[in-house]
């Protein structure tokens, strides 16, 4: 069956990750809505985000379990778009180093 | 039918992860056009008058939910249970109309106070970033939906499962990147 060439997670571990995804979220919004967190709230909400988008690529599109083959054809230009954007961040100013 | 690569890889998802990675470069230029472009708006309205943050919990919520109907979909097919394979392709593609809902219903609040493509630069970066990936989310559920009817014929057997492992592909990378909006977008504001 070429569609069961590798072991995929149990579906306690898909549950578990259903689990912990909606916890992040909530963590998310929760964080938003607290002054106290105002000031970290860049740095903390792209942190949860990425948590998020790599438990969903490794988990849920198998690429902790499949190929690395699969992990470089998304990675880079995954990583070409991420520095694409920061790049014409710097560009235009809305990001700045130093 | 798909045939293994020299690698001894599935030539179609190799094919098909090749289609995601440029997927990636699409919405990173759609992020970035809106990010450049974020407070520099002449006039309202902005995305802190207008953005409603719990509606769209609630639709995030719906998609991660929808993701879990996907893996536990592909389970049922590769061990050949027929009718939980139907009931969660059913339940993906029902989940991803509610997510179409209540895009539709956020787009049409935001034209009714104002908001539309030509309004601001926020308004065209908005919903040009939003609609591209509701115009995914809608590509996703007619596939999933024609996966569904195939299965309810008795054609969704174990050997067909890299079909719906491919269409699970294309939904979670759906996933994720409403996983980088709700956070950029709507979160960031």
């Amino acid at each position: 069956m070429e569609g069961q060439a590798h072991s995929h997670p149990t579906v306690g571990t898909y549950v578990r990750v259903f689990g912990i995804l909606v916890i992040v979220t909530i963590i998310e919004v929760g964080v938003f809505y607290v002054p106290a967190f105002q000031k970290l709230l860049v740095p903390l909400l792209l942190t949860l985000s990425a948590f998020k988008f790599v438990l969903v690529v490794m988990f849920y599109m198998h690429l902790k379990s499949d190929s690395r083959f699969f992990t470089f054809l998304f990675g880079v230009p995954l990583l070409l778009a991420v520095a694409v954007i920061a790049a014409l961040l710097l560009l235009f100013g809305v990001l700045q180093i130093g | 039918m798909s045939h293994a690569t020299s690698m001894g890889l599935p030539s179609r998802k190799m094919a098909f992860w090749a289609f995601i990675g440029s997927e990636c470069l699409l919405f990173g230029s759609l992020i970035s056009t809106y990010l450049i472009y974020k407070g520099r708006s002449l006039e309202g309205p902005t995305p802190h008058e207008i953005l409603n943050i719990p509606l769209t919990s609630v639709s995030t919520f719906d998609l991660l939910m929808s993701s879990l109907m996907m893996v536990l979909a592909l389970a049922a097919v590769q061990r050949g249970d027929r009718k939980w394979a139907n009931i969660w392709l059913f339940a993906t593609a029902f989940l991803g109309m509610i997510f179409l809902g209540f895009q539709a219903y956020e787009f049409t609040a935001f034209v009714h106070e104002g908001l539309t493509l030509q309004r601001n630069l926020f308004g065209a970066t908005f919903f040009v970033l939003t609609g591209t990936h509701g115009a995914h989310v809608t590509v996703g559920v007619i596939w999933l939906l024609t996966l569904w009817s195939i299965g309810l014929r008795g054609r969704l057997t174990p050997d067909k499962a890299l079909n719906v492992e491919i269409a699970g592909l294309y939904w979670h990378f759906v996933d994720v990147v409403w996983i980088v909006i709700f956070t950029l977008v709507y979160l960031l504001q």
